[in-house]
Protein backbone atom coordinates (compact mmCIF):
# COMPACT_ATOMS: atom_id res chain seq x y z
CA UNK A 1 0.00 0.00 0.00
CA UNK A 2 1.34 3.34 -0.95
CA UNK A 3 2.28 5.52 1.84
CA UNK A 4 0.33 9.01 2.30
CA UNK A 5 0.50 11.84 4.50
CA UNK A 6 -2.09 14.72 3.97
CA UNK A 7 -1.45 18.77 3.01
CA UNK A 8 -4.27 20.94 3.73
CA UNK A 9 -6.82 17.79 3.78
CA UNK A 10 -5.46 16.22 0.59
CA UNK A 11 -3.89 12.65 0.65
CA UNK A 12 -0.51 13.24 -1.12
CA UNK A 13 1.08 9.68 -1.82
CA UNK A 14 5.32 9.49 -1.09
CA UNK A 15 8.27 7.27 -1.39
CA UNK A 16 10.59 6.75 1.25
CA UNK A 17 13.11 9.54 1.45
CA UNK A 18 11.18 12.05 -0.50
CA UNK A 19 10.63 15.64 1.06
CA UNK A 20 7.59 17.52 1.63
CA UNK A 21 8.66 19.73 -1.47
CA UNK A 22 9.47 16.41 -3.62
CA UNK A 23 5.89 14.54 -2.77
CA UNK A 24 3.37 17.68 -3.04
CA UNK A 25 5.32 18.68 -6.56
CA UNK A 26 4.45 15.18 -8.08
CA UNK A 27 0.93 15.03 -6.64
CA UNK A 28 0.16 18.56 -8.63
CA UNK A 29 0.70 20.60 -5.20
CA UNK A 30 2.71 24.07 -4.90
CA UNK A 31 4.31 25.02 -1.93
CA UNK A 32 6.03 28.58 -2.64
CA UNK A 33 10.04 28.69 -3.40
CA UNK A 34 12.67 30.61 -4.21
CA UNK A 35 15.87 28.85 -3.56
CA UNK A 36 14.49 25.49 -4.36
CA UNK A 37 15.02 23.59 -7.50
CA UNK A 38 14.43 19.67 -8.10
CA UNK A 39 17.71 19.65 -10.07
CA UNK A 40 19.68 20.63 -7.00
CA UNK A 41 20.56 19.28 -3.17
CA UNK A 42 18.01 21.36 -1.45
CA UNK A 43 19.11 24.31 0.55
CA UNK A 44 16.61 25.38 2.91
CA UNK A 45 17.40 28.87 2.87
CA UNK A 46 14.62 31.30 1.64
CA UNK A 47 12.23 29.74 3.99
CA UNK A 48 9.25 30.61 1.56
CA UNK A 49 8.33 27.06 1.34
CA UNK A 50 7.66 27.08 5.49
CA UNK A 51 4.70 24.57 6.16
CA UNK A 52 2.94 23.69 9.42
CA UNK A 53 4.08 19.90 10.09
CA UNK A 54 2.14 18.46 12.92
CA UNK A 55 2.27 22.23 13.97
CA UNK A 56 5.49 23.12 13.45
CA UNK A 57 6.49 25.34 11.43
CA UNK A 58 9.38 23.00 8.71
CA UNK A 59 10.86 23.85 5.46
CA UNK A 60 9.21 21.57 2.97
CA UNK A 61 12.35 21.57 0.63
CA UNK A 62 14.20 19.67 3.23
CA UNK A 63 11.92 18.14 5.86
CA UNK A 64 11.28 14.59 4.88
CA UNK A 65 7.60 13.65 4.20
CA UNK A 66 6.32 10.84 6.71
CA UNK A 67 3.23 8.79 7.17
CA UNK A 68 0.56 10.01 8.46
CA UNK A 69 1.98 14.17 8.45
CA UNK A 70 -0.38 16.47 8.79
CA UNK A 71 0.87 19.35 6.61
CA UNK A 72 -0.08 23.23 6.39
CA UNK A 73 0.85 24.88 3.59
CA UNK A 74 -1.88 27.69 2.46
CA UNK A 75 -3.15 29.30 5.20
CA UNK A 76 -3.70 33.38 5.93
CA UNK A 77 -0.57 33.09 8.60
CA UNK A 78 2.09 31.41 6.30
CA UNK A 79 0.89 33.35 3.05
CA UNK A 80 1.15 36.49 5.75
CA UNK A 81 4.98 35.28 6.93
CA UNK A 82 5.73 34.50 2.88
CA UNK A 83 5.01 37.94 2.23
CA UNK A 84 7.05 39.15 4.58
CA UNK A 85 9.82 37.33 4.21
CA UNK A 86 9.38 38.45 0.12
CA UNK A 87 9.43 41.96 1.35
CA UNK A 88 12.55 41.35 3.23
CA UNK A 89 14.36 39.86 0.35
CA UNK A 90 12.90 43.30 -1.89
CA UNK A 91 14.58 45.89 0.35
CA UNK A 92 17.60 44.09 1.59
CA UNK A 93 18.72 44.31 -2.60
CA UNK A 94 17.90 46.76 -4.92
CA UNK A 95 15.36 45.83 -6.99
CA UNK A 96 13.77 47.89 -9.36
CA UNK A 97 11.88 46.09 -11.69
CA UNK A 98 11.31 48.67 -14.37
CA UNK A 99 15.11 48.38 -15.27
CA UNK A 100 15.75 45.01 -15.36
CA UNK A 101 15.70 42.55 -17.69
CA UNK A 102 14.48 39.55 -16.13
CA UNK A 103 10.96 41.81 -15.31
CA UNK A 104 8.12 39.77 -16.28
CA UNK A 105 10.30 36.06 -16.27
CA UNK A 106 11.69 36.53 -12.88
CA UNK A 107 10.55 34.37 -9.92
CA UNK A 108 10.79 36.79 -7.38
CA UNK A 109 8.78 39.22 -8.74
CA UNK A 110 6.30 36.17 -9.83
CA UNK A 111 5.94 35.04 -5.87
CA UNK A 112 5.71 38.30 -5.20
CA UNK A 113 2.78 38.78 -7.35
CA UNK A 114 0.91 35.09 -6.44
CA UNK A 115 1.03 36.50 -2.74
CA UNK A 116 -0.52 39.59 -3.81
CA UNK A 117 2.15 41.37 -2.38
CA UNK A 118 1.69 45.44 -3.72
CA UNK A 119 4.05 46.97 -1.18
CA UNK A 120 7.94 46.47 0.11
CA UNK A 121 6.28 47.66 4.13
CA UNK A 122 10.04 47.57 5.37
CA UNK A 123 12.44 50.85 5.21
CA UNK A 124 14.75 49.74 2.40
CA UNK A 125 18.38 49.29 2.54
CA UNK A 126 20.03 51.11 -0.39
CA UNK A 127 22.94 49.16 -0.85
CA UNK A 128 25.72 50.02 -2.32
CA UNK A 129 26.20 46.34 -4.84
CA UNK A 130 28.61 45.84 -7.43
CA UNK A 131 27.91 45.09 -11.53
CA UNK A 132 30.44 42.47 -13.45
CA UNK A 133 29.91 42.83 -16.47
CA UNK A 134 33.76 41.89 -17.24
CA UNK A 135 32.50 38.51 -19.07
CA UNK A 136 31.78 38.48 -22.88
CA UNK A 137 28.67 36.44 -22.16
CA UNK A 138 27.01 36.66 -18.73
CA UNK A 139 26.93 39.62 -16.26
CA UNK A 140 26.38 39.77 -12.85
CA UNK A 141 24.09 42.43 -11.15
CA UNK A 142 24.74 41.57 -7.52
CA UNK A 143 22.08 44.48 -6.87
CA UNK A 144 19.47 41.42 -7.45
CA UNK A 145 21.07 38.69 -6.11
CA UNK A 146 18.79 37.28 -3.01
CA UNK A 147 21.64 34.30 -2.06
CA UNK A 148 19.46 31.63 -2.88
CA UNK A 149 22.54 29.93 -3.99
CA UNK A 150 21.04 27.91 -6.81
CA UNK A 151 24.16 29.35 -9.38
CA UNK A 152 27.02 28.12 -6.31
CA UNK A 153 24.82 24.16 -6.62
CA UNK A 154 24.40 24.46 -10.66
CA UNK A 155 28.20 25.43 -11.27
CA UNK A 156 29.13 22.59 -8.70
CA UNK A 157 26.81 19.64 -9.18
CA UNK A 158 26.38 20.13 -13.01
CA UNK A 159 28.76 22.26 -14.14
CA UNK A 160 31.62 20.38 -12.11
CA UNK A 161 33.19 24.01 -11.94
CA UNK A 162 32.58 25.77 -8.86
CA UNK A 163 32.32 29.31 -9.56
CA UNK A 164 29.99 30.50 -7.12
CA UNK A 165 29.99 30.92 -3.88
CA UNK A 166 28.87 32.70 -0.87
CA UNK A 167 31.14 34.51 1.33
CA UNK A 168 30.31 35.65 4.94
CA UNK A 169 27.55 35.57 7.12
CA UNK A 170 24.26 37.66 8.05
CA UNK A 171 23.93 40.93 6.77
CA UNK A 172 27.20 40.90 5.50
CA UNK A 173 26.99 37.42 2.98
CA UNK A 174 27.69 37.97 -0.76
CA UNK A 175 27.90 35.88 -3.90
CA UNK A 176 31.81 35.64 -4.71
CA UNK A 177 33.52 34.38 -7.66
CA UNK A 178 35.90 31.94 -7.50
CA UNK A 179 38.75 33.49 -9.79
CA UNK A 180 41.91 35.31 -8.45
CA UNK A 181 40.48 38.83 -9.82
CA UNK A 182 37.16 37.96 -8.51
CA UNK A 183 36.12 39.02 -11.35
CA UNK A 184 33.83 36.71 -13.69
CA UNK A 185 35.80 36.84 -16.87
CA UNK A 186 39.16 35.22 -14.88
CA UNK A 187 36.68 32.58 -13.93
CA UNK A 188 35.77 29.04 -15.43
CA UNK A 189 31.98 30.13 -16.48
CA UNK A 190 30.97 29.42 -19.88
CA UNK A 191 27.81 31.23 -21.35
CA UNK A 192 26.14 27.69 -21.67
CA UNK A 193 26.70 26.51 -18.10
CA UNK A 194 23.88 25.37 -16.36
CA UNK A 195 25.13 28.48 -13.44
CA UNK A 196 24.64 31.11 -15.94
CA UNK A 197 20.91 29.93 -16.84
CA UNK A 198 19.88 29.09 -13.57
CA UNK A 199 19.64 32.54 -11.56
CA UNK A 200 15.35 33.16 -10.30
CA UNK A 201 16.19 36.67 -10.61
CA UNK A 202 18.09 39.66 -12.81
CA UNK A 203 20.89 38.72 -11.01
CA UNK A 204 23.06 36.46 -13.68
CA UNK A 205 21.74 37.61 -16.91
CA UNK A 206 23.11 36.17 -20.90
CA UNK A 207 24.29 39.47 -22.48
CA UNK A 208 22.36 40.17 -25.45
CA UNK A 209 19.50 38.44 -24.84
CA UNK A 210 17.45 41.34 -22.83
CA UNK A 211 14.19 42.15 -23.82
CA UNK A 212 13.94 40.27 -26.72
CA UNK A 213 10.32 38.82 -25.65
CA UNK A 214 7.15 41.29 -25.87
CA UNK A 215 5.21 42.82 -22.62
CA UNK A 216 2.32 40.20 -22.43
CA UNK A 217 4.32 37.26 -23.52
CA UNK A 218 6.57 36.83 -21.15
CA UNK A 219 6.12 33.74 -18.34
CA UNK A 220 4.09 35.66 -15.82
CA UNK A 221 2.34 38.11 -17.42
CA UNK A 222 -0.68 35.75 -17.43
CA UNK A 223 0.24 32.60 -15.65
CA UNK A 224 0.44 32.04 -11.68
CA UNK A 225 3.65 31.15 -10.48
CA UNK A 226 2.50 27.72 -8.91
CA UNK A 227 1.17 26.92 -12.58
CA UNK A 228 4.44 27.52 -13.97
CA UNK A 229 6.23 26.07 -11.57
CA UNK A 230 4.15 22.55 -11.23
CA UNK A 231 4.19 22.45 -15.02
CA UNK A 232 8.47 22.88 -15.18
CA UNK A 233 9.19 21.03 -11.89
CA UNK A 234 7.49 18.16 -11.21
CA UNK A 235 5.87 15.26 -12.44
CA UNK A 236 2.15 15.86 -12.18
CA UNK A 237 0.19 13.31 -12.50
CA UNK A 238 -3.68 12.54 -11.70
CA UNK A 239 -4.22 10.47 -8.60
CA UNK B 1 -31.09 65.58 -2.94
CA UNK B 2 -27.71 64.66 -4.47
CA UNK B 3 -24.90 63.05 -2.68
CA UNK B 4 -22.18 64.41 -2.05
CA UNK B 5 -19.04 63.99 -4.47
CA UNK B 6 -15.86 62.07 -3.09
CA UNK B 7 -12.84 64.46 -3.34
CA UNK B 8 -10.00 63.29 -4.76
CA UNK B 9 -6.59 65.06 -4.73
CA UNK B 10 -3.48 64.37 -6.91
CA UNK B 11 0.28 65.32 -7.24
CA UNK B 12 3.93 64.28 -8.58
CA UNK B 13 6.42 64.45 -5.89
CA UNK B 14 9.66 62.90 -7.61
CA UNK B 15 8.09 61.39 -10.74
CA UNK B 16 7.87 61.65 -14.16
CA UNK B 17 3.82 62.49 -14.08
CA UNK B 18 3.58 58.82 -16.39
CA UNK B 19 1.48 58.17 -13.55
CA UNK B 20 -1.35 61.08 -13.87
CA UNK B 21 -0.66 59.99 -18.04
CA UNK B 22 -2.17 56.84 -17.28
CA UNK B 23 -4.83 58.15 -15.13
CA UNK B 24 -6.42 60.00 -18.36
CA UNK B 25 -5.72 56.98 -19.71
CA UNK B 26 -9.09 56.21 -18.38
CA UNK B 27 -10.58 57.87 -21.56
CA UNK B 28 -14.25 58.09 -21.66
CA UNK B 29 -14.75 56.28 -18.30
CA UNK B 30 -13.53 59.60 -16.98
CA UNK B 31 -16.70 61.40 -18.04
CA UNK B 32 -18.59 58.52 -15.46
CA UNK B 33 -15.75 58.98 -12.52
CA UNK B 34 -16.60 62.75 -12.57
CA UNK B 35 -19.93 61.83 -11.71
CA UNK B 36 -18.96 60.47 -8.60
CA UNK B 37 -15.57 62.41 -7.69
CA UNK B 38 -14.69 65.91 -7.45
CA UNK B 39 -10.74 67.22 -7.81
CA UNK B 40 -9.31 68.79 -5.42
CA UNK B 41 -5.75 69.67 -5.62
CA UNK B 42 -4.33 68.35 -8.49
CA UNK B 43 -2.25 69.41 -11.57
CA UNK B 44 -5.63 68.62 -13.64
CA UNK B 45 -7.14 70.89 -11.73
CA UNK B 46 -4.40 73.94 -10.79
CA UNK B 47 -5.71 73.78 -7.61
CA UNK B 48 -2.53 74.96 -5.00
CA UNK B 49 -3.44 73.60 -1.45
CA UNK B 50 -5.05 70.50 0.16
CA UNK B 51 -9.32 71.08 1.08
CA UNK B 52 -9.23 69.73 4.48
CA UNK B 53 -11.91 67.33 4.13
CA UNK B 54 -10.39 65.13 1.01
CA UNK B 55 -11.43 62.06 0.87
CA UNK B 56 -8.71 60.44 -1.01
CA UNK B 57 -5.28 61.56 -2.28
CA UNK B 58 -3.25 59.78 -5.18
CA UNK B 59 0.49 59.88 -4.67
CA UNK B 60 2.92 59.59 -7.75
CA UNK B 61 6.65 59.77 -7.23
CA UNK B 62 8.61 58.89 -4.49
CA UNK B 63 10.39 61.94 -1.67
CA UNK B 64 13.70 63.43 -3.10
CA UNK B 65 13.50 67.54 -1.54
CA UNK B 66 12.18 69.31 1.37
CA UNK B 67 8.97 70.80 -0.60
CA UNK B 68 8.16 67.00 -1.24
CA UNK B 69 8.42 66.07 2.55
CA UNK B 70 5.93 68.98 2.84
CA UNK B 71 3.56 68.63 0.49
CA UNK B 72 3.46 65.06 1.33
CA UNK B 73 2.21 65.72 5.07
CA UNK B 74 0.12 68.22 3.51
CA UNK B 75 -1.53 65.57 1.61
CA UNK B 76 -1.62 62.85 4.94
CA UNK B 77 -2.79 65.61 6.95
CA UNK B 78 -6.00 66.58 4.94
CA UNK B 79 -6.98 62.88 2.94
CA UNK B 80 -8.63 60.27 4.43
CA UNK B 81 -7.15 57.65 2.12
CA UNK B 82 -3.79 58.39 0.98
CA UNK B 83 -2.20 55.88 -1.94
CA UNK B 84 0.85 55.76 -3.20
CA UNK B 85 0.84 55.28 -7.19
CA UNK B 86 3.03 53.76 -9.15
CA UNK B 87 6.87 51.87 -8.74
CA UNK B 88 8.85 55.77 -7.50
CA UNK B 89 6.23 55.87 -5.02
CA UNK B 90 6.52 52.44 -3.72
CA UNK B 91 10.19 51.93 -3.57
CA UNK B 92 11.71 55.72 -5.13
CA UNK B 93 12.07 53.90 -8.55
CA UNK B 94 14.29 55.10 -10.72
CA UNK B 95 15.43 58.14 -9.18
CA UNK B 96 16.31 56.36 -6.25
CA UNK B 97 18.96 54.93 -8.18
CA UNK B 98 21.13 57.34 -7.23
CA UNK B 99 20.48 56.43 -3.31
CA UNK B 100 24.02 54.68 -3.56
CA UNK B 101 25.74 58.06 -4.80
CA UNK B 102 26.76 60.51 -2.17
CA UNK B 103 24.47 63.88 -3.00
CA UNK B 104 27.77 65.73 -3.09
CA UNK B 105 28.83 63.45 -5.82
CA UNK B 106 25.51 63.73 -7.57
CA UNK B 107 25.26 67.56 -7.60
CA UNK B 108 29.42 67.43 -9.09
CA UNK B 109 28.49 65.38 -11.52
CA UNK B 110 25.76 67.08 -12.68
CA UNK B 111 26.78 71.30 -12.37
CA UNK B 112 30.20 71.05 -12.19
CA UNK B 113 32.30 67.85 -13.62
CA UNK B 114 29.80 66.99 -16.13
CA UNK B 115 30.91 67.34 -20.14
CA UNK B 116 29.98 70.44 -21.63
CA UNK B 117 29.08 72.96 -18.41
CA UNK B 118 29.47 76.65 -18.55
CA UNK B 119 29.72 77.95 -16.01
CA UNK B 120 29.58 75.41 -13.74
CA UNK B 121 28.15 76.11 -10.09
CA UNK B 122 26.14 74.20 -7.76
CA UNK B 123 22.43 75.60 -7.87
CA UNK B 124 21.71 77.46 -4.53
CA UNK B 125 18.29 79.83 -5.32
CA UNK B 126 16.44 80.37 -1.69
CA UNK B 127 13.54 79.47 -4.06
CA UNK B 128 14.81 75.51 -4.91
CA UNK B 129 13.89 73.18 -2.27
CA UNK B 130 16.54 71.06 -0.64
CA UNK B 131 17.45 67.97 -2.26
CA UNK B 132 16.98 64.79 0.50
CA UNK B 133 20.41 62.66 1.34
CA UNK B 134 18.19 60.11 -0.66
CA UNK B 135 15.30 59.50 -2.74
CA UNK B 136 12.60 57.72 -0.36
CA UNK B 137 9.63 55.83 -0.91
CA UNK B 138 6.42 57.05 0.51
CA UNK B 139 5.72 54.92 3.18
CA UNK B 140 9.11 55.74 4.78
CA UNK B 141 7.27 59.63 5.61
CA UNK B 142 4.02 58.93 6.61
CA UNK B 143 1.41 56.13 6.51
CA UNK B 144 0.28 55.03 3.68
CA UNK B 145 -3.28 53.11 3.24
CA UNK B 146 -3.10 51.73 -0.03
CA UNK B 147 -0.60 50.77 -2.82
CA UNK B 148 -0.94 50.82 -6.75
CA UNK B 149 2.07 48.99 -8.74
CA UNK B 150 3.46 49.45 -11.91
CA UNK B 151 5.73 51.64 -13.96
CA UNK B 152 3.14 52.90 -14.91
CA UNK B 153 0.18 51.56 -13.43
CA UNK B 154 -2.71 51.21 -15.67
CA UNK B 155 -5.58 52.75 -16.71
CA UNK B 156 -7.40 49.31 -15.32
CA UNK B 157 -5.55 49.65 -11.85
CA UNK B 158 -7.09 53.42 -11.22
CA UNK B 159 -10.46 52.27 -12.82
CA UNK B 160 -10.59 48.74 -10.49
CA UNK B 161 -9.21 50.48 -7.22
CA UNK B 162 -11.07 53.47 -7.68
CA UNK B 163 -14.72 52.07 -8.34
CA UNK B 164 -14.29 49.23 -5.29
CA UNK B 165 -13.62 52.03 -3.11
CA UNK B 166 -16.00 54.14 -4.53
CA UNK B 167 -18.65 51.15 -3.95
CA UNK B 168 -17.65 51.23 -0.61
CA UNK B 169 -15.48 47.20 -1.34
CA UNK B 170 -12.23 46.76 -0.11
CA UNK B 171 -9.65 47.36 -3.29
CA UNK B 172 -8.47 44.22 -4.85
CA UNK B 173 -6.29 44.11 -8.15
CA UNK B 174 -6.52 40.97 -10.10
CA UNK B 175 -3.54 39.12 -10.77
CA UNK B 176 -3.39 40.60 -14.36
CA UNK B 177 -3.17 44.22 -13.07
CA UNK B 178 -0.45 43.49 -10.78
CA UNK B 179 2.54 44.56 -12.18
CA UNK B 180 6.00 46.05 -10.88
CA UNK B 181 6.79 47.06 -14.53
Amino acid sequence: MTKTFEIDGKKIPYEEGQTIMQAASAAGVYIAHLCHNPQFTPHGSCKLCTVKVNGRNCSACTFPASEGQNVTNVSKELNEDREKITQMLFVEGNHFCPSCEKTGNCQLQAVAYHLNMTDNHYPHFFENREVDASHPDVMIDHNRCIFCTLCVRASEEVDGKNVFAISGRGIDKRLIVNSKSGLLKDSELDGNDCAAHICPTGAILIKRTGYSVPIGQRIYDHAHIDAVALASEGEVHDL
Amino acid sequence: MTSKKVKVATVSLAGCFGCHMSFLDLDERLVDLVEHVQFDRSPLTDIEHCSDDCDIGLIEGGVCNSENVHVLREFRKNCKILVAVGACAINGGLPAMRNHISLEDCLNEAYMDGIGIENPQIPNDIELPLLLDKVYPLHEVVKIDYFLPGCPPSADVFWAFLTDLLAGREPELPYELIHFD
